[in-house]
């Protein structure tokens, strides 16, 4: 097998193309650079020059807004040049292929390309043919991984739990189809969460998920207890048009979290979510907005986290 | 234009006859003509100091496909029969899904014309079950086998309509041709590309559950107990499936099987981080399910291991895994391939060799893969010490994709011979 195709030959972060098989000291680097970029958000001036005169692509094949958002605002406060490509109305449309439209790109001087696709695996075909000098970071492939969501999350499970090692964690919903899933389940268990849990009915979860460190609940009652953080995943519409569930309401009377589900959580849980929310499919608004949810923070880390990437990226 | 070979002090190894000694071999007008002793009259036009080689059956390959008539871009009989002689496969049978698909006299007679004009490789078609392979209309089944075909099959489309495939089994029944079927529900397969296992779930790969495969099998098994037709099963792939047809073959039921050489050695770990090379069908299963597959091969639930050659572009595997076209290249390393799971494994050689010379000739229903004298001389020659690097030009197939590129495999062919006649010498 070839080694880690995100990491050089020294062992530094070439890519970021999943948080699994990353070592927990690269992790902690990209918190802790984060944590130094979280106050620069805060200022007067918010901009830093450590990616000037370096270009940007945001090579979105799949529709996003959020992400691309905060991935453009994070490279704009380094100071990048940032090119944004909605390829999903363009070159994909005219048969161009994946690779000629990666190389085309290259051809006009890009530094780094920030990549969303709907396919497993996009990311890291990118990454294996692009010249060493760029770097790609996956913005969510398919239902592989999400890695910069997983570590803003990791950013804000430590702002606010301080210590990832006497934690439990529940992630909530849909396991089988989540990127999201995924990466924040290599994260935590690389970091040193003792217990992750997933919770879902059995049509939500792939085969073998208890391989990836995990412990399986179905029955959120038993799932919840004594869980410090709550992630909950959205639910996609399209899956209520499949044979995965019978109806939205169903599946909110079972796995939507309400205060009454929260509070078989610690007190002092708090409440996480990717975004975009379903109210009243996967979360009840009086949660979403409550004071245990931290979805609002969590955006706003995103983006010294998306930064953090970037610069130690451009750094190696 | 045959000419008397004398193959001189190789070591001879004929699973048929359980030989498997240094001796000499000789060849009068393209048949075995003695084993050892000089025939009389023997006068040598070519000897072959086969010295430190192994001279064994011409391999005989249950499938490979040629990719003519309709999908030339991705390889033609000439670079494949190429690549077949190269590999020391003097026999092969190529699957119906061509474009058009083998389902018409007409295309079959054009294929074995065509190849018989390159006078390289036996091919023995095997026919399209249904008309387009759609699965809703039987072909003319005995027309086609009048035009060359030598079994009916479904290739990999599906053929979700079981009173559809009932009829087509009772049918060929009827003339007692043999029906080949590889086990796959397409609802359950979902257009999966991996092994609905760990690898699947890490990587985010759409999944194939292994009862996509056992209920296929139980519903073919049962089927073939209704209608006894022959069966061949074709690309098993999990334990189970070896189980159910080891437990259907104690039963009796007229049922051979076979498995493609990429799943003895490999299993969804080779994915790696999104090998599409890996991207085959079936999918690589666990390391209990390849255990099993060998399992079966050494205790004869498996008879046959075949290439399942599939020559692909390069475009088709440049894309993400999901996207990507299943199959590899196999033709040229099917050999080297038996060769080294027999050396890891300690597996008697004649024993591994069998696999992939007279038990799938059997399958075919052809006298071949044995060097009984009087037998065509189909012959594959090859040096156990040699080793080969797997890369594009090493390859004489137009497909160039396989699992093992890069890789240092140990058997290289020196000789083909077919009919008696050198088609292959490196």
């Amino acid at each position: 097998m070839n080694r880690n195709p995100q990491l050089n030959k020294h062992g530094e972060l070439q890519h970021l193309l999943t948080t699994e098989g990353l070592p927990v000291s690269i992790l902690l680097h990209i918190l802790d650079t984060a944590e130094s970029f979280a106050g620069v958000t805060e200022r007067e001036v918010k901009k830093i020059p450590l990616l000037r005169g370096k270009s940007v692509f945001n090579l979105f094949f799949e529709s996003s807004t959020r992400t691309r958002t905060t991935f453009e605002i994070a490279a704009k406060r380094l100071s990048a040049d940032v090119i944004n490509l909605n390829i999903a109305v363009s070159a994909q449309s005219k048969g161009e292929t994946l690779l000629d439209t990666v190389n085309n790109l290259s051809a006009m001087h890009a530094d780094m390309f920030v990549v969303r696709h709907s396919q497993s695996g996009a990311a890291h075909m990118i990454a294996n043919h692009v010249r060493s000098e760029i770097h790609v970071i996956n913005a969510g492939d398919g239902r592989h991984a999400h890695p910069t969501q997983a570590l803003l999350d990791m950013f804000t499970i430590r702002r606010y739990k301080k210590d990832f090692h006497n934690l439990r964690v529940a992630i909530v919903g849909d396991i089988l189809h989540s990127r999201v899933a995924r990466s924040q389940i290599h994260a935590l268990t690389t970091l040193g969460v003792p217990e992750v849990r997933v919770i879902a009915p059995k049509t939500l979860l792939p085969s073998k998920v208890e391989r990836l460190g995990v412990h399986v609940y179905h029955d959120i009652a038993q799932g919840l207890k004594d869980i410090d953080v709550l992630i909950m995943l959205r639910l996609q519409n399209e899956r209520m048009l499949g044979a995965s569930l019978p109806s939205p309401e169903e599946y909110f009377k079972y796995y939507g979290l309400t205060q009454e589900k929260l509070s078989l959580a610690k007190q002092d849980a708090i409440v996480m979510h990717p975004g975009p929310m379903n109210r009243g499919v996967e979360i009840d608004s009086a949660v979403a907005d409550g004071k245990q949810s931290v979805i609002l923070p969590q955006v706003t880390f995103g983006i010294a986290v998306r930064m953090a990437v970037m610069s130690i990226l451009a750094g190696n | 234009m045959n000419i008397n070979i004398h193959i001189k002090n190789g070591r001879l190894i004929d699973p048929k006859n359980g030989i498997d000694t240094v001796s000499d071999l000789y060849i009068v007008r393209g048949k075995v003509a003695s084993l050892g002793a000089i025939p009389a009259g023997f006068q040598d036009c070519r000897v072959i100091d086969a010295a430190g080689l192994i001279v064994c059956p011409g391999l005989v390959d249950l499938s490979a496909r040629l990719r003519e008539p309709g999908l030339e871009y991705k390889a033609t009989l000439e670079s494949e029969l190429k690549a077949a002689v190269a590999g020391g496969v003097t026999s092969l049978a190529c699957p119906p899904d061509t474009d058009p698909p083998l389902d018409e006299p007409g295309l079959v007679e054009m294929l074995k014309h065509r190849t018989k004009s390159l006078d390289q490789v036996h091919v023995y078609p095997v026919g399209a079950l249904t008309q387009k392979l759609k699965g809703e209309r039987l072909t003319e089944m005995a027309e086609l086998r009048d035009a060359g075909c030598v079994a009916f099959s479904h290739a990999d489309a599906p053929l979700a309509n079981l009173h559809v495939l009932m009829q087509a089994m009772q049918y060929a029944s009827t003339f007692g041709f043999s029906v080949w079927l590889r086990p796959q529900e397409v609802s359950l397969a979902n257009n999966g590309v991996a092994h609905a296992g760990e690898i699947a779930t890490r990587l985010g790969l759409p999944p194939i559950p292994v009862c996509a495969e056992t209920i296929a099998l139980s519903n073919i098994i049962l089927l073939t107990r209704e209608t006894g037709v022959k069966v061949h099963l074709c690309r098993i792939s999990s334990a189970e499936g070896v189980a159910m047809v080891r437990a259907a073959k104690q039963q009796g039921l007229p049922i051979t099987c076979d498995i493609a050489i990429n799943h003895v050695h490999l299993t969804e770990m080779d994915i790696g981080f999104f090998d599409t090379n890996c991207h085959l069908v079936p999918p690589l299963r666990n390391l209990h399910d390849r255990d099993a597959l060998c399992g079966g091969l050494i205790d004869g639930t498996i008879d046959a291991i075949c290439s399942d050659h599939a020559p692909v572009d390069d475009d088709a595997k440049l894309l993400p895994f999901g996207q990507t076209e299943a199959g590899a290249t196999g033709l040229e390393l099917l050999l080297s391939l038996t060769f080294k799971w027999a050396t890891t494994m300690n597996i008697p050689l004649i024993k591994a060799l069998n696999t992939v010379t007279l038990a799938p000739a059997r399958v075919l229903g052809i006298d071949g893969g044995h060097l009984t004298p009087g037998a065509p001389a189909d012959i594959c020659i090859f040096d156990p010490e040699e080793y080969w690097k797997v890369t594009a030009s090493t390859i004489q197939s137009q497909g160039k994709n396989t699992p093992f590129l890069g890789r240092e495999l140990p058997g290289r062919v020196k000789f083909t011979l077919t009919d008696g006649n050198i088609v292959y010498e490196s």
